[in-house]
């Protein structure tokens, strides 16, 4: 058996034994999809932009996606905390192998996570446009969280402990997540605000998803594509710099 | 097997390690004795890799840790002072991770396991998840994990602290068996001058960063004019207790401990 796959494991395993964290994780963006999606539905019809369910819910998944990930990512710390990063830091595996396992694990709960996202959206009444295009959100959504727990593997390598957990909370993850255009659509916003949204990596999951899923895009699948594949890259070895620069 | 050379640590303006230098043979069983604070679990880290020195030279096996890390974890097993197992997993599987993680072969790592897990009397709990174990337990699990591969090199920091005298006991009936059928190294800590006296060869006593004495049991006792390890280490050490500065890890957990009550 091989380093990458025990840790990809064992991410799973942690997943899987947490139950109470897993019915948690699913409570915001229920409420989002329930308060939000019913809630401002009439005035969302009002403006000629359909349903608000729908609109919304690839952005739900979105935001699961990244939250999950990121998190695992940041998971370094407790693991820090709790000791056990000390045994496979000193395991002779080279670290690279050691970050693509925990992140490729990472990714995959997040993934489930958005999947389940999307079979409560399809509850609160969510239809996917084209179905012939709906394999392909699978692949976004790991693209998504592909990049977001590789971000996360970063500051979980930098940060020493959990004192700027919320900083990180507040000013990073929140802002990724409003400025992404999961809740609202990019079209005819101001112009300085639409060029912090295209800054915003997550902007482009968000699009690349609605696209496959309900056939509306803003930036085009391609450019979607591409920065989320190349975003991922960068952070990916980011990561993997900052995690082999662990001192304990 | 092990050469330290004029090495330093520094963190900030706080010096743990001060210019030690020594010499640990193949196939020895050596002894790092000091109060707390003394400098001994950072000089370890830097030995297995988890510390850059500030100044000096190490060797292990004739390796710079710094240069081929890999290849000098792949020479040596560990058992911290402080916990480092994955509470979430059980057991087993805290083994089999362990395993995997130092390419012990399938066959090799399942007979092991059963072997080291029945020796500390863990194996009727193997299924179980290691947050659920009691600090003894932990702790057992933590020296049985260390042994699953054998090591040319293996650590030990403080290994039988909060060890019932039976387990103890196990313990080192166990290393000593590993020293003289696999001749393997042996580098411990302990605040216990016994099991000092008892296992090691060579014992070197460490206080506020340096080396302050070394030698035989024999030697320290004669040296001081005392009869007991105890003695001859409070006669070099003085009385005076020490306080450790509580490090960023401590206070991570200190922050985890309120934040998890608090949930």
């Amino acid at each position: 058996m091989n380093v990458i796959y025990i840790l990809w494991l064992r991410e799973l395993r942690r997943y899987v034994r947490s139950r109470a964290q897993l019915v948690a994780s699913l409570g915001q963006p229920l409420l989002y999809l329930v308060a939000l999606g019913f809630g401002m539905a009439p005035v969302f019809r009002k403006a000629g932009e359909g349903s608000y369910v729908q609109f919304i819910a690839p952005g739900v998944i979105c935001m699961t996606v990244l939250f999950s990930s990121i998190f695992s990512g940041m998971g370094l710390l407790w693991d820090r905390q709790f000791g056990f990063l000390k045994e496979t830091l000193v395991a002779p595996v080279p670290r690279i192998q050691i970050m693509l396992g925990r992140t490729l694990g990472g990714a995959t709960v997040a993934v489930i996570q958005g999947l389940l996202v999307l079979v409560i959206s399809f509850v609160a009444g969510f239809r996917i446009a084209n179905p012939l295009m709906a394999p392909l959100a699978l692949l976004f959504m790991l693209l998504i969280a592909g990049l977001f727990a590789a971000l996360g593997t970063a500051i979980g390598s930098v940060l020493e402990n959990m004192q700027g957990f919320q900083l990180i909370m507040n000013f990073l993850v929140m802002p990724i997540f409003f400025l992404s255009g999961a809740l609202y659509p990019l079209d005819n916003l101001p112009k300085l605000f639409a060029v912090i949204i295209s800054a915003d990596p997550l902007a482009y999951g968000v699009d690349a998803l609605r696209s496959v899923l309900i056939g509306v895009t803003h930036f085009g699948l391609a450019l979607d594509t591409a920065v989320l594949v190349a975003v991922g890259a960068v952070l990916l070895v980011i990561g993997s710099h900052f995690f082999s620069k662990i001192q304990a | 097997m092990i050469r330290i050379d004029g090495l330093s640590k520094k963190f900030g303006d706080f010096t743990a390690v001060d210019n030690i230098s020594l010499d640990v043979q193949a196939g020895e069983i050596f002894a790092f004795l000091g109060p707390n604070g003394a400098g001994k679990t950072t000089t370890i880290k830097m030995l297995t890799t988890l510390l850059e020195p500030t100044a000096g030279t190490l060797e292990i096996d004739g390796l710079d840790p710094r240069e081929h890390p890999s290849e000098v974890r792949k020479r040596f097993g560990i058992v911290f002072q402080d916990p480092s197992l994955d509470g979430d997993m059980s057991a087993y599987e805290n083994m089999e991770l362990h395993g995997i993680f130092y390419h012990v072969p399938r066959k090799i790592r399942i007979a092991r396991t059963e072997q080291l897990l029945r020796l500390f009397e863990l194996w009727e709990r193997r299924n179980d998840q290691v947050k659920k174990f009691s600090g003894g337990m932990k702790r057992r699990l933590e020296i049985a994990r260390g042994l699953l591969h054998t090591p040319k090199i293996l650590f030990l920091d403080e290994p039988t602290l909060g060890l019932d005298p039976q387990t103890r006991n196990q313990l080192w009936s166990h290393v000593k068996h590993l020293n003289q059928t696999e001749g393997v190294t042996v580098f411990l800590t302990t605040h216990y001058m016994d099991e000092a006296d008892r296992v090691a060869q060579r014992i070197a006593i460490m206080d506020h960063g340096r080396i302050i004495a070394l030698g035989s049991a024999g030697d320290l006792k004669l040296r001081t004019g005392t009869t007991s390890l105890e003695e001859a280490f409070l006669a070099l050490t003085g009385s005076t207790i020490r306080d450790e500065s509580a490090s960023s890890s401590q206070q991570l957990k200190d922050f985890a401990r309120l934040w998890s009550n608090r949930r």
